[in-house]
This record gives structure tokens, sequence and C-alpha cells, in this order.
């Protein structure tokens, strides 16, 4: 190689890694919720390590999802990073809208992903968003109410034992309802909430062939033990309650069971905000008496990175940075390892100090017994557990949790309920080409 | 007998509006109350209405999480060059319709009108797509044109309304006394009409600063106004209303402020047709 040459390449090797080494800005799309504000408060340790810097866009979670959408779809290119969930991620991935996790390093350590969140943030076996947290749900239930009622809280209870026990609980003069449950319509909502139950009573969405299953028994049988439970031992107005009135109603004592997710055990027990914070146990979430499958789901939010963007390495440095076992030791070391992101990393359970925390083991145990192929006992066409992974199932079941809700405001009954959601998912489903 | 009468209408009359102001000026009430309690007091049952524990900590983590004056600053500008935008087309159009009338006026006032009636998410797409395409994503260039346009058809009706009641006859004179197109609407038919062009200048200011679906669905982290910055307070899963609240507060401060000042001016607008 002369003399000229030899210049030439070590330039171009020189602009090449002086390009790569560029500090840049990077604009991040994400929610509101704790880990995530905790995540933007250490960013200057990812600032300091690379030189990037970040800009955040913080919104609430339904808002986000239409503001994401947007953008990928009209390739704004506003994001370089956006939070998603397990929902949108494998629907994104088939469609090309992210760019593929495949060559993350050594370091990061792919493998330590919880098999369950690796899964389900993928599509066709390519990683498309690296887990932040993960979550499933689970029984937050008052020790002392349980004691007062003469009851012990098996670790893997039935739904049978649940209604007994709320029943049990329940002190209306007291101001006290035996359970708090989502009936709140929205397909993140009570949507998810109803479906994983319907699953733990054997019940599915969609047959092999995309038909709609409200018309199979096993949908009547979840929908009038939850509305009969709900009756006997829920708080008045339930059709209109969601995660935010649930929590609000348990940490003022005002519940004896909560199911929900297993992110909210750290909001229960935080003696700050919750005066029951001393008195709650975990246990899983239920199943019906002979059905193999529980009611529990598995959700993470996720950082992907949208296929237009020009930034992509910064991006997955960061993404390696946020989602790393440093990161985690970085929360631990500032913040107390119960405030640690769960849900994402097996190490983190192996880990001594974190299971510690009481609620450790039952958001694992709940997660790793979450198979988002095989949600129910049936076969079903789809991926998902509270959800089926197709574009069109929001707006579906948007609508079906709508009647559902309207079942629990006593404005009609559960078999009108269920024959309107069997015609409405029929039709979307024909439209859609589906069926 | 007839001044007893005058007088319990008076007092029925007052206590009505009374009962009516505070009902609507009640949410607002609530979300300031709400910003200085603990998260906890302001899930509290039965609700806290003025004796706890008053605290500012909400004031400073929302100020320690976000660039408030970014925010405050996108929505000033944003909110003032759309009105004055859009005052400055609709005076001509106004003053067309009002003075030289043709047999499609009212129609065309209805369609402009009828543009409102279009739920926005409709034109979403769209809107995004030319946004994308003319680099406006994320500016404050592209919220002015988009609020001006959203607010134009208000505009250019409520200065309509005004406009009509100014004597056609006066404009006539100025003419004949030699006065330009131009020089009739600067000098002769703005200075009458300022009180309804305030008022309207001051309510489309208003409706801009509240606009919440274009400004969250148009902008990233650069032209966020304040209904950006507050939506990045509400959460579905955590309750943090207490913060929601401050955030909330901090937003509507300057807006209430101005209301405030210019309440004689808005309600003189505003009634400026019906005291006629």
């Amino acid at each position: 190689m002369s003399f000229a040459n030899a210049l030439r390449a070590a330039t171009s090797l020189a602009l090449v890694f002086g390009a790569t080494a560029q500090a840049e800005t990077i604009t991040i799309a994400t929610v509101n919720n704790g880990d995530m504000i905790r995540m933007q408060g250490l960013t200057e340790d990812f600032t300091t390590k690379t030189g990037h810097t970040v800009e955040w866009v913080t919104l609430e979670e339904n808002v986000l999802r239409q503001r994401v959408t947007t953008d990928i779809t009209t390739k704004g290119g506003q994001f370089d990073i956006m939070t998603i969930g397990m929902y949108e991620t494998p629907i994104w991935g088939k469609n090309g809208w992210l760019v593929p996790l495949d060559d993350l390093s050594a370091e990061y350590d792919v493998d330590d992903l919880l098999p369950a969140m690796r899964n389900g943030l993928s599509y066709d076996g390519t990683l498309f968003a690296a887990p932040f947290y993960g979550e499933s749900s689970m029984i937050m239930y008052r020790t002392d109410l349980m004691e007062k009622a003469g009851l012990e809280m098996p670790e893997a209870p039935t739904w049978q034992f649940i209604r007994q026990a709320a029943a049990a609980m329940t002190d209306r003069a007291n101001d006290i309802n035996g359970i708090c449950l989502r009936g709140k319509a929205g397909w993140g909502e009570g949507g998810a909430f109803i479906t994983v139950t319907a699953n733990s009573f054997g019940a599915r969405w969609f047959d092999e062939e995309w038909n709609a299953q409200f018309d199979q028994p096993e949908w009547k049988e979840a929908l009038e033990f939850f509305v009969g439970m709900m009756s006997e031992s829920g708080p008045a107005g339930y059709a209109t309650n969601g995660f935010n009135e649930n929590l609000s109603l348990f940490q003022q004592g005002k519940c004896g069971m909560w199911i929900d997710a297993t992110v909210a055990a750290s909001f229960v027990t935080n003696p700050n905000d919750s005066s029951v914070a001393d008195k709650v146990g975990f246990a899983l979430a239920p199943n019906s008496e002979g059905v193999e499958k529980r009611s529990n789901w598995l959700w993470a939010w996720a950082l992907a990175i949208p296929a237009g963007t020009q930034k992509t390495d910064a991006a997955k440095q960061f993404i390696e940075w946020a989602t790393s076992k440093d990161y985690i030791e970085l929360v631990a070391a500032k913040e107390g390892w119960a405030n640690v992101p769960p849900g994402a990393r097996t190490s983190l359970y192996e880990n001594p100090n974190y299971m510690e925390v009481p609620f450790a083991k039952m958001t694992l145990d709940s997660i790793l017994s979450a198979d988002p192929n095989n949600p129910t006992v049936k076969p079903v066409p789809y991926v998902g557990i509270q959800f089926a992974a197709i574009p069109e199932f929001a707006g579906i079941a948007t609508e079906v949790s709508q009647e559902f809700s309207a079942v629990y405001a006593g404005q009609q009954s559960v078999d009108e309920a269920l024959a309107k959601a069997q015609a409405l998912t029929n039709d979307a489903m024909e439209a859609a080409g589906y069926r | 007998m007839a001044r007893s009468t005058t007088t319990r209408r008076k007092i029925i009359t007052t206590a009505a509006a009374w009962a009516v102001g505070l009902l609507i000026f009640f949410p607002i009430y609530w979300t300031i109350l709400t910003s200085f309690k603990t998260e906890a007091q302001a899930i509290n049952d039965p609700p806290l209405f003025f004796f706890f524990d008053w605290t500012l900590e909400n004031y400073a983590v929302v100020q320690e999480r976000s660039d408030y004056m970014r925010f405050l600053w996108n929505s000033v500008i944003i909110s003032g060059l759309s009105t004055l935008l859009g005052v400055m087309i609709a005076v001509p159009a106004a003053w067309s319709m009002a003075f030289v009338p043709s047999r499609r006026t009212k129609d065309i006032l209805l369609w402009m009108l009828s543009t409102k009636m279009l739920p926005a998410v409709g034109v979403l797409y769209p809107i995004s797509l030319l946004f994308v395409k003319f680099g406006l994503l994320d500016t404050r260039t592209g919220l002015v044109v988009v609020l001006m346009l959203i607010n134009l058809p208000i505009i250019v009706w409520m200065l309509y309304t005004y406009f009509k009641e100014i004597p056609g006859e006066i404009l006539e004179a100025a003419r004949m006394d030699g006065a330009t197109l131009r020089e009739e609407i600067v000098y002769i038919l703005t200075p009458m009409a300022i009180p309804g062009i305030a008022s309207t200048m001051l309510l489309n200011f208003i409706l801009a600063w509240n606009e919440a679906f274009w400004t969250l669905n148009l902008t990233a982290a650069k032209a966020a106004p304040l209904t950006a910055f507050i939506a990045s307070y509400s959460s579905p899963e955590g309750l943090f209303f207490a913060k929601l609240s401050a955030a909330s507060t901090m937003a509507i401060a300057p807006i209430l402020i101005l209301g405030w000042f210019s309440q004689k001016q808005l309600v003189r607008g505003l009634t400026f047709g019906a005291v006629k």
C-alpha cells in the first residue's frame, strides 16, 4: 500500500469513527409512570458515558399511543426512541416499522432477558423492543381482614375461594368492599381484566378460524361470575373503576382484595401513600376450579427504535444503557432495590438483595406462569394474553368492553352484551378480511 | 310593593348568578386546592376542602422535572401569532360580508362554520402528512397556521356580527370624503369596532391557549406548548393527581390573570350587539 493510499484509508477510518462518536441529541417519547420518570432523572449518567443528550416527550399512555402511531405511519420522524408495549411491538415489527435489535453488544447479555418478555417483544424470532420493565397481575389482599374473616389465602387460589373470601371480608357499614376490580370501558382497562378472567374460565376471543367465541358457554360463565361477585362484594359504581380508582380505594383501606398489575405492589406497600402499607399480602391471580390457566396477564413497557430515525446508533446506545444490568444497579444505589424496574431480567431475580423485597417472588412467579402463545385452554390463532396482537384488536375490544361495562352498570343483561359482542366482533373481523 | 318585588327579583338574580358562577369556578378551585395537597391528601375520602397541611412540594417537583418557561413561551407565541394572523385575515373578510354582501354571503358564512363541525381526528392524517411534507412537524410556525385556520371561522363570525352593528352610512361618508378601501377599514371601521375586535382576539387567544388536540399531535420536544406540559403529568397507572393539579394550575395561571384584568373589555365586547 502506498503512503497516499494508507493516508486515504486512515482519513476514511477517522471520518467513520469520528461520525460514530459524534454527540447526538435523541428524542424519546415515553409514558408518565414512576419508573420512566426515574429514568429521566438518571439520564445524566448516559450523557456522561456517551456524550449524547436526550430530549424527553412524556405523554399520557393513550395520547402516547396515538401520537407515536401517527408518527410512525406518516414517517414523521419526530422520535428516535418510542416507548411501546407488548401489543404494538409484534405488529409494528411485522410491518417493518421498527429497527431490529439483533446486534446488541455481548455485555448487554440479551439472553438474560426473561424469556416471556423476550418472546412477547419479538416477531418471527427477532427482538424489536427491549423491555424496560415487565409486569403481570396478581392478588393483593389485606392480611388483617383475611384473618378477621377466619380465612387463609392460598398461594394459588381459585375464583370460587376469592368470591367466598370477598363476601366474608365485605363490611358495608364500615365502607369495606371485599374485592375491587376494573370495570372501566377500554381495551387496556376493564377489557384487559375481563379477558384474563375469561381465559381462566376456559374462554377465548377467537377460534382457529378467527370466529368470535362470545356465544360459547365459557364466556357466559365468566361474565356472570364476575358480575355476581362484584354485585355481592364490589364497590358501588365499579363500572367506571380502572387502575387508579381501585388503587385509591385500596390505599384508603376500602378493599379487602385487589387483583391488578404487579407494579401496584410498590404503591400499596409505600407507607407515604398507603394507609394499609404494612397489611398487604400477595398471591397468584386466581383460576376457575378445574381450569389450568390462571387469570394473570403479561405486559412490558419497552424501548423501540422507529425505522425512520437517522440516529440509530445513539438510540441503540441509549436502549442498551436503560435496559442494562448496570442501570438496575444504578437505580438500586440511588433509590433502593424496591424501586428498580422489575420484570425484565432473570439476573434481577437471582439477586438476594432484590429477593428481600416483599413482592419480588410473587411478581416473578406471575410473570413466569404467563404464556402469550397459549393464553387459554383451547388453541387460539393469536399471540397475547389480555389482548390479541392484531391491529384490529384495540378497536374491537374497546367496543366489546363498552358493552360489558353497560352490564356492570345495570344497563343491559349478560346475554344482551355477549350477543352484541359476538356480532360486532364477527362484523369487524369479516370487514378486515380474517373470516 | 313594586319596589319590594324589584328588590326580591334582584336578590334572586344575584343569588342565581353567584350560584352559576361558583358552579363553573368549582373545578378550577378544586384543581388549585389539590395542587397544595400531598398525593395521599388528594385522594382522601371524605375530600379535604380547606383544613389540611398545605404543601408546595408538587410545584417544586414540577419545576424540577419540566422546563415550564419553554412550554409557556411556546404557548404565548402560538396563541398570540395565530390570533393576530387570524384577525388580519378576518377583518377584510368580515368587512366584505357585512358591507358588500352578495347573494351567497349567508351560505359562505354557514359553510365556514360547518368546518368546525368536523371532528379534528377526521383530518389528523391528511394534516400530519402535509406537515411531514413541508417540514412543519414540531414547529411553532406549523401550529400558528393550523390554530389560525381552526379559529378563523369563529373570528370571521364574531367580527361579522360586530360590523353589522356599525351603520354603513358612516363608511359611505368616508368614501365620499375620498377615503380609500384600506383607509376606510383601518381608520374608520377598525377604531369603531375596537371593543368587538379586542374581545374577539381575547376569546381566540384563550381558545388557542387551550387547544389540546393539534398541539399534542403535531409537536414533540421543541414546539410543545402548555397543553403538552399538562399531558405529561397525566397517568392511568399511578396516582399523581396533586402533581397534575400543580401542572394544570401553572398552565392556566397566565390565562386566568389575563382574563381577570381584561374582563370588563371581554364582557363589553361580547355584549356589544345585545346592548345596542
